[in-house]
């Protein structure tokens, strides 16, 4: 969805509360869904649905895809996609998982547990980083489609995962890690806070660094930004590395919500992150988006997910839903954007 | 257009160069290889995907991408088998039921995209969202075991499997549809240039229709057959062959930018991956490794296509200066 409109070039002086509504419709359409989805389920599930239960189980579940999301997004702003996110989540959790459980033992001091769970955190990292540069070299030197490199990289990785454990899980680890998942700071999920500090840095990162804003530009012409005197190359190397390295943040939580790494965790996520993504305001076409419509739409996926269960619906209903409401924003989108032209129109016309 | 031609028909020889040093090479190795039992076996395993390869392909040459056969395949396999197992039919039935109940399916995707003015590849992972957990949540999962017996029966004809034969007439027309029907030009003309394609007075819905409902056609008819194969129906069986199918298009020269692909090469394609597989079976080697070695095969496929293609780019370029 463009997240530009026409009405944006009529230039306001004065920002009132419906411009600043008009300034980013996404935003306001994400808001008026969620609003309206908490008013339908509060009506329909009285006191089970405002409860701070029913908040904290959401805050649990979100923080995984949500992290995921991101690693989509920035690949999708750049005008790419990857789809070996899963793929290389699950990868750097077996490698950490493989470190954590083989070198700790229950007599080990809690130094040693501490360096262990150090050294393997940085073999998930390094994993991660080395798919993510792989990728990101064969995407901008060679000038492979985002889609035909991700779909390789993505059945190479799990090919590694399913081959070095024969199909078979990695399981119990220490109560540290444990903690990333199941453990709350101040009443907080850790895994959340986790969350939004990454939504906070690539936020940061795409819109306050040279890097981010040479994303965007690439997402919307790369050859105009190659010849604006951009490395586009790197830029793209790095978009791929930033991805993976989320893929990573992803992994530890993962570990550590089921307690065990596999190759064939969460892989249904994969589609559904770049729904979230394109629901939240991101442009497939590259170019545009922003980490505050993705939180949203994370947050609205999340509260048809939760209430439709307090209903007690199935889990499959839910995703039909969500497929649904992806299909509704679009068309939303659509009707939105041709008032705003026609309005235009019948401006300049004067 | 000519020397289009001359790259689609270069990387089906080098395709073909390649699986043949792969036979070659399999068949000194392994005996077992060469036995005609194991390539018609081989053949029969790749059709079902060789089908859903086939509208896929059409899709893809037009300029689009459908996410949403696997799942149009399960929802039609599981609706044609509740009719045939309630009231009866023969394979005529059968067939036209998949047919027309997954063009149907695909019709839905192409008006979507037309009159959303999406990308495709956005909507139709929507609506493979919405068909197979619908499907999930009126069946609740449960598969049907119940196939009257003229439906699971083994066929053959002249000593070939039904499933090949089924797989064989659909790529057959296939082709012919790409290359010597005026519809499937034009498909080629949409996927090129969509705004010349309008220009010179291509229906733009009606050619998107007829794609994304072929492929709904295709992946109906892959879903039955498939049905027939295993001889039950388990609705979460087909779903997340979405990639593979489309990493076997694309290792068949098919370009995601629309209007290059040929049937010869999606073939070729799919032959790569089985031979590969295959023999690597007879050879004994684990087929947990199968993953990665199919993984850095595409990979390999598509650096080489884009870096050929950027020298030709450079070359020419170099000329014309």
């Amino acid at each position: 969805m463009p997240s530009k409109t026409i009405s944006n070039l009529a230039g306001a002086r004065r920002a009132t509360f419906t411009e600043w509504l008009e300034r980013d419709p996404t935003v306001t359409m994400l808001c008026a869904f969620i609003l309206v989805a908490a008013l339908a389920f509060g009506a329909l599930t009285p006191a089970r649905f405002f409860s701070g239960e029913t908040f904290r189980a959401m805050a649990f579940e979100m923080p995984e895809m949500g992290i995921l999301a991101l690693a989509m997004m920035v690949p999708l702003m750049s005008g790419g996609l990857n789809l070996a996110i899963i793929a290389t989540s699950n990868l750097s959790g077996l490698a950490t998982a493989a470190i954590v459980t083989s070198l700790i033992h229950p007599s080990s001091s809690p130094v040693a547990v501490a360096g262990v769970i150090a050294l393997a955190l940085l073999a998930g990292m390094a994993t991660s980083l080395l798919i993510g540069f792989i990728t990101g070299c064969i995407v901008a030197f060679l000038g492979v489609h985002p889609i035909l490199v991700t779909l390789g990289t993505m059945t190479a990785v799990k090919g590694i995962s399913v081959y070095v454990t024969n199909g078979g899980v990695i399981g119990g680890f220490p109560a540290a890690i444990l903690w990333v998942g199941n453990g709350t700071l101040l009443g907080v999920p850790v895994s959340m806070i986790l969350f939004i500090f990454c939504a906070v840095l690539v936020a940061l990162i795409m819109t306050h660094t040279p890097f981010g804003v040479a994303v965007r530009m690439i997402g919307s012409n790369e050859k105009a930004t190659r010849y604006s005197g951009v490395a586009t190359n790197w830029m793209l190397v790095g978009v791929y590395v930033l991805s993976s390295l989320l893929c990573w943040v992803a992994s530890i939580i993962m570990m550590a919500r089921f307690n065990s790494a596999r190759a064939g965790y969460a892989e249904s996520y994969l589609l559904i992150t770049i729904l979230a993504a394109v629901l939240g305001g991101v442009d497939p076409n590259g170019g545009f988006g922003r980490v505050l419509g993705l939180f949203l739409s994370l947050i609205l996926l999340q509260e048809i997910s939760t209430g439709f269960n307090l209903l007690g619906f199935s889990p499959h209903l839910t995703e039909a839903i969500w497929g649904a409401t992806m299909l509704f924003a679009i068309f939303i989108a659509l009707v939105r954007n041709q008032w705003s032209l026609r309005l235009w129109r019948s401006k300049t016309a004067q | 257009m000519r020397k289009e031609l001359q790259l689609v028909f270069r990387h089906d020889g080098q395709l073909a160069l390649i699986i043949a040093a792969m036979a070659l090479i399999f068949s000194v190795v392994s005996p077992a290889f060469r036995t005609t039992g194991n390539l018609v076996s081989l053949m029969e395993n790749y059709s079902v995907m060789a089908m859903m390869a086939a509208g896929l392909l059409v899709v893809l040459v037009s300029g689009g991408i459908d996410i949403s056969f696997a799942a149009i395949a399960a929802v039609t396999q599981y609706v044609v088998a509740l009719i045939l197992i309630n009231a009866g039919g023969n394979w005529l039935l059968a067939f036209a039921l998949a047919a027309a109940f997954g063009g149907l399916l695909g019709v839905v995707n192409a008006l979507l995209i037309y009159y959303l003015r999406a990308l495709s590849v956005i909507v139709t992972i929507s609506t493979m969202t919405c068909y197979f957990a619908l499907l999930m949540f009126v069946t609740e999962g449960k598969s049907l075991y119940n196939l009257p017996d003229w439906f699971t029966d083994d066929l053959t004809f002249w000593s070939i499997p039904f499933p090949v034969l089924v797989a064989a007439i659909l790529l057959i027309i296939t082709a012919s549809i790409l290359s010597r029907l005026s519809i499937g030009r034009q498909v080629y003309g949409l996927g090129g240039n969509p705004e010349a394609a309008k220009r010179m007075g291509s229906n733009v819905l009606g050619l998107q229709c007829f794609v994304y409902g072929y492929s709904g056609v295709m992946a109906g008819i892959a879903g039955l057959v498939q049905a027939h194969r295993v001889e039950e129906v388990v609705p979460n069986a087909l779903i997340g062959r979405e990639l593979d199918v489309l990493a076997a298009v694309v290792l068949g020269g098919a370009s995601l930018a629309g209007g290059v692909g040929s049937v010869s090469g999606t073939i070729l394609g799919i032959v790569l991956l089985a031979i590969l597989q295959n023999g690597l079976t007879l050879m004994g080697v684990s087929s947990y490794s199968f993953g990665f070695v199919t993984g850095l095969v595409i990979l390999l496929s598509v650096s080489a296509t884009a870096y050929a293609a950027k020298r030709q780019a450079r070359s020419s370029a170099r000329h014309a200066v």
